[in-house]
């Protein structure tokens, strides 16, 4: 057995498996593509650990949303297995499929260039203030570049980071926004590739020292979980980090911030990032319900249980990950809401790719907003 | 050990050269349409066209085949330089081919100049099969393009393997 796998085994607990197939039984890939189960891949992970499982495609497969960990009465890491698995598969020369013709991790292996001089900042327009140095960053991650490659489903993640930027200036806070930050390396994390997720781990650290930064807000939740989970785990990090939704429910506490009256119904996608990896359920609530008059209508599966949008780290995208978006649309659709609040940009990416779709019928589509961009339109103004 | 300390001499005199504009050799992916691009490039090797061999060429079915994500894995492996060579709007062999090539282009061109690559670096040129003199001159002018801006500052990986075969 290859040594990290045993490792990952103990840590994970996984030896503790009784194959009850809870696992299976509630993976949302594992609905429509019935040659995946997370079930079989911990056997096979606690009978042979190496060329047997390390081979198989379908380690690729898992979304590492989380919701077998959820549902597992072991309560086996199972999302931990995954990652080494794929650290260790990776080594032997096996790679995921990357959707989109891998224009993605290329865009972030082409990032780990030390010597790159980014273009990033056009989205800032005048009204928004930022700066060069302070004690707090707001990290905007890749969306800049998500705009533009998928610029023909006509997304606009960007207004998330705009709205961001404009609560943090309503709290009085001028953020920090890195000329030259990289991608948090969550995607190249996540398909095995740790030389590269590294080397644009330990560029990030260092151009945030510079700053001078001591806490950083996220509006990504993949970002956050990176900084908050993972750059721990690899290198010594001085600084806090913080998510928008927690900021803003802090300032509601805090009195700090005056919401205009809107009527309006929305529901609300819990991402596997925030919710399942990192627990943060009640502050976007709290932050919807903070506003008159708008009220949040909770589809069947939501909380713990939400189901994740897809596809994860922009990998094997399939009539599957479209299956699994079309029932979440759907889902959505029917709490009878006006608006499917987000909270991740690719929530956003992924739901309206889904609802682009010629097959994708009309129970299935909803209007989409992202959570900052809904709580900086009801802002009141000062 | 003489010999050790005279190929260690010999390397870092390599390296230094590199990255001098002097005595750099770029590498140049160009993809070419089969049914326009490419075959005009043939016909310069048949008319005996000289151009300059730093062009690699990687023959697509069509131009509107070439996504960013070709592009961006051309530099990301060490291309100081890209051509997208496709047939002209009325000229191509799917219809919209060519158009949907010029559409892509723009959203790649945006990609990397958000990267911070010099917007020389990355061509999009129309060549028929007919025009010979036409390739041989788009070659032989961006490789000129490129010779003046020097080597990528994207890692070479594919520069690293080639030398490291060289040394051995």
């Amino acid at each position: 057995m290859n040594s990290k796998i045993a490792k990952a085994i103990k840590d994970s607990k996984a030896y503790l498996c009784m194959e009850c197939g809870k696992c299976t039984g509630t993976c949302p890939v594992s609905r429509y593509n019935h040659g995946y189960s997370p079930r079989i891949l911990v056997n096979k992970a606690i009978r042979s650990g190496d060329l047997d499982l390390l081979k198989d495609k379908n380690i690729w497969a898992c979304l590492t949303c989380k919701l077998c960990d959820e549902r597992c009465p072991a309560a086996i890491e199972y999302i931990g297995l995954t990652l080494t698995t794929r650290l260790e598969a990776k080594k032997i020369g096996e790679q995921a499929l990357c959707s989109h013709g891998g224009a993605a991790q290329s865009l972030m292996r082409i990032m780990t260039t030390p010597e790159l001089e980014q273009k990033r900042l056009d989205w800032i327009d005048s009204n928004l203030k930022t700066t060069q140095k302070g004690e707090l960053l707001y990290f905007v991650g890749c969306l800049p570049y998500f705009d533009i490659l998928f610029s023909d489903i006509k997304v606009n993640t960007l207004q998330a980071a705009r709205s961001s930027i404009k609560i943090l200036n309503h709290l009085g806070i001028t953020p920090v926004v890195l000329p030259q930050e990289r991608c948090c390396g969550h995607d190249l994390l996540w398909s095995g590739d740790m030389e590269n997720f590294e080397k644009l781990a330990r560029h990030n650290i260092e151009e945030i020292k510079k700053s001078g930064a001591k806490k950083i807000v996220f509006s990504c939740p993949e970002g956050y979980r990176t900084f908050k989970i993972d750059y721990p785990k690899y290198f010594s990090t001085d600084f806090d980090v913080e998510h928008i939704t927690e900021t803003i429910s802090g300032a509601i506490s805090d009195g700090k911030l005056k919401f205009k009256n809107l009527k309006k119904v929305v529901t609300f996608q819990d991402p596997c990032r925030l919710g399942r990896h990192l627990g943060i359920y009640d502050e976007p609530r709290k932050a919807i319900a903070a506003v008159p008059e708008l009220s949040l209508n909770e589809m069947t599966r939501s909380r713990e249980r939400a189901i994740c949008c897809g596809v994860s780290a922009w990998m094997n995208c399939s009539t599957y990950s479209k299956s699994i978006q079309r029932a979440r649309l759907t889902e959505a659709k029917e709490t009878k809401a006006d608006l499917l609040v987000l909270s991740c940009p690719k929530c956003e990416i992924h739901f309206q790719c889904a609802m682009n779709d010629e097959k994708t019928g009309k129970e299935a589509k909803i209007k989409t907003i992202q959570l900052v961009t809904l709580i900086a339109d009801a802002l009141e103004d000062t | 050990m003489k010999q050790a300390a005279k190929k260690t001499k010999k390397r870092s005199g390599r390296s230094t050269t590199r990255r001098s504009s002097k005595g750099f050799e770029p590498k140049i992916v160009a993809f070419c349409c089969n049914w326009c691009s490419y075959p005009a490039a043939d016909g310069a090797g048949v008319s005996r066209l000289q151009y300059p061999t730093n062009i690699k060429i990687v023959r697509v079915m069509c131009g509107g085949r070439v996504t960013p994500s070709f592009v961006l894995k051309a530099f990301e492996l060490g291309a100081d330089g890209v051509l997208v060579a496709t047939c002209h709007f009325e000229d191509c062999h799917y219809m919209f081919g060519a158009r949907k090539a010029a559409d892509v282009h723009k959203v790649t061109e945006k990609l990397t100049e958000m990267l911070g690559i010099e917007k020389e670096r990355l061509k999009l040129d129309w060549i028929s099969s007919a025009e010979a003199t036409k390739f041989a001159r788009v070659a032989q002018e961006f490789t000129d393009t490129i010779r003046r801006l020097g080597p990528s500052s994207i890692k070479k990986r594919l520069g690293a393997i080639s030398e490291a075969i060289e040394n051995e």
